[in-house]
C-alpha cells in the first residue's frame, strides 16, 4: 500500500509468510503458518484432555464437545470404509481436526490461515493418496492394478479405460488440495476486497460514510457463510479421505 | 430375572429399532455411498465440485503428456493424446459423484 495516497485493494498480501517466534523463528524459518498449525493442534489436545478429566456420566458441555470430536469422525470412518474404518479412524480424525482448525483460526482477525496455501494443502493430498496406495497394495497385493480395469468391460477397450483410469486416480490428490485452496483463499480475498471498500467509501466522507455501512454488511454476512465453508470443507476432506480408503480396501 | 422385562419375546434393541422405522427416523436403505458422500447441496457447492473435477484431471493428463514427451521428444504427440484422455478422465470423475450409485 502506499502511504498517504489513496486506499488501495491490497487482496493477496493477507497470504504473505512472514517468521514468527523472534530471532529464533527467523533463524530456522519458523514461519506464522506454523505457529498456527502447532496452535490448532494444541487446542484439539487441549479440549480432548479437559474434556475427557471429569468424565461425568452426564457430559457437561465440553464434555459433549470433546465426545462429539471423537465421534464424529468415527461414524464418518465407519460409516464410508465399513468395520474395518476403525482401524483408519486416528489417520481421519488428524485429518479433519488439521483442516477445520487451519479454516477455523483463519478467521480471526490478524490470524493466517495455514489452509490457504497450495503447498499445504498438496502436501495433505499426496499423504492421502500415498497412505491410501499403500493401503490398497498391503491388502490386495498386485490384484490392486485390476483397480484400473473395471471387471465387465470388453478387453479391447484397455488401452483407452487403463489411461482414463489412471489419470483419474492421479487426479484425486489434484482435486483434493485444489477444492480446499480455492475455497479458502477465494474466502479470504473477498474479505479483504470488502474490507477495502469500506475504507474507501468511507474516505469519501459524508455520504460515503453512510454507503460504506453496505460491504461492512456484506462482511458481516461472510463471515458467517467462511465459517460454513470452513467446517464443510474439512468435512468434505475427511470424507474424500474415507471414500479413497473405502476404494482401497474394498477395490470396487 | 430375564432380560426382556418390557414385551413378550422382544428384546429392547429391536422395540427401539421399530419406534424408530416408525418415526422415520433411521436412513432408508439404499442411500448410504452416493447422497452422503457429497452433501454440498447448493449449486455453487456443486458447480465449483465439478470444475474442480474437470479441471484437475486435464491439468494431470497434460503433465503426463508434456512429460512423456519430453522425455521421447516427441513434442506434439503425446501431449495431444492425453489431452483428450484427460478430458475423458474428467468426465469419470464427474460421473462417478453425480452420476447413479454403483452396483454392488
Amino acid at each position: 500500500m502506499q502511504g498517504g495516497g489513496e486506499p488501495t485493494i491490497n487482496a493477496l498480501g493477507q497470504f504473505k509468510l512472514t517468521t514468527a517466534g523472534g530471532f529464533i523463528g527467523s533463524t530456522v524459518n519458523f514461519t506464522q503458518s506454523n505457529l498456527l498449525m502447532v496452535i490448532g493442534a494444541g487446542l484439539v489436545l487441549l479440549l480432548l484432555y479437559v474434556g475427557s478429566r471429569k468424565r461425568a456420566v452426564v457430559p457437561g458441555r465440553l464434555q459433549a464437545l470433546a465426545e462429539l470430536a471423537y465421534e464424529f469422525p468415527f461414524r464418518m470412518a465407519v460409516d464410508q470404509i465399513g468395520p474395518e474404518g476403525k482401524r483408519f479412524f486416528p489417520f481421519v480424525f488428524t485429518l479433519f481436526f488439521f483442516v477445520l482448525m487451519g479454516n477455523l483460526l483463519g478467521l480471526f482477525p490478524f490470524s493466517f490461515t495455514y489452509t490457504s496455501h497450495i503447498a499445504v494443502t498438496a502436501a495433505l493430498a499426496l499423504l492421502v493418496i500415498v497412505i491410501v496406495t499403500i493401503v490398497a497394495l498391503a491388502e490386495h497385493g498386485w490384484r490392486f492394478f485390476t483397480y484400473f480395469f473395471p471387471s465387465g468391460a470388453p478387453v479391447w477397450l484397455a488401452p483407452l479405460i487403463v489411461p482414463i483410469e489412471i489419470i483419474s486416480y492421479l487426479s484425486r490428490p489434484v482435486s483434493l488440495s485444489i477444492r480446499l485452496f480455492a475455497n479458502m483463499v477465494a474466502g479470504h480475498v473477498m474479505f479483504a476486497v470488502f474490507a477495502a471498500f469500506v475504507v474507501m467509501m468511507g474516505s469519501w466522507h459524508g455520504v460515503g460514510m453512510v454507503a460504506a455501512l453496505g460491504p461492512l454488511a456484506v462482511n458481516v454476512v461472510l463471515m458467517g457463510f467462511e465459517l460454513l465453508v470452513a467446517a464443510l470443507q474439512a468435512y468434505v476432506f475427511a470424507i474424500l479421505t474415507c471414500i479413497y480408503l473405502h476404494d482401497a480396501v474394498h477395490l470396487h | 430375572m430375564s432380560e426382556n422385562m418390557g414385551g413378550p419375546g422382544e428384546s429392547f434393541e429391536d422395540r427401539l429399532r421399530a419406534a424408530r422405522k416408525r418415526q422415520g427416523m433411521d436412513a432408508p436403505p439404499g442411500t448410504d455411498k452416493a447422497t452422503s458422500a457429497g452433501k454440498e447441496s447448493s449449486a455453487l457447492g456443486m458447480g465449483l465440485r465439478v470444475g474442480v473435477e474437470l479441471v484437475s484431471a486435464l491439468a494431470v493428463a497434460v503433465a503426463i503428456g508434456w512429460g512423456l514427451d519430453r522425455w521421447l521428444h516427441t513434442l506434439p504427440v503425446f501431449l495431444v493424446i492425453f489431452m483428450v484422455l484427460g478430458g475423458a478422465a474428467g468426465i469419470a470423475n464427474v460421473w462417478r459423484q453425480v452420476g447413479p450409485a454403483p452396483r454392488k
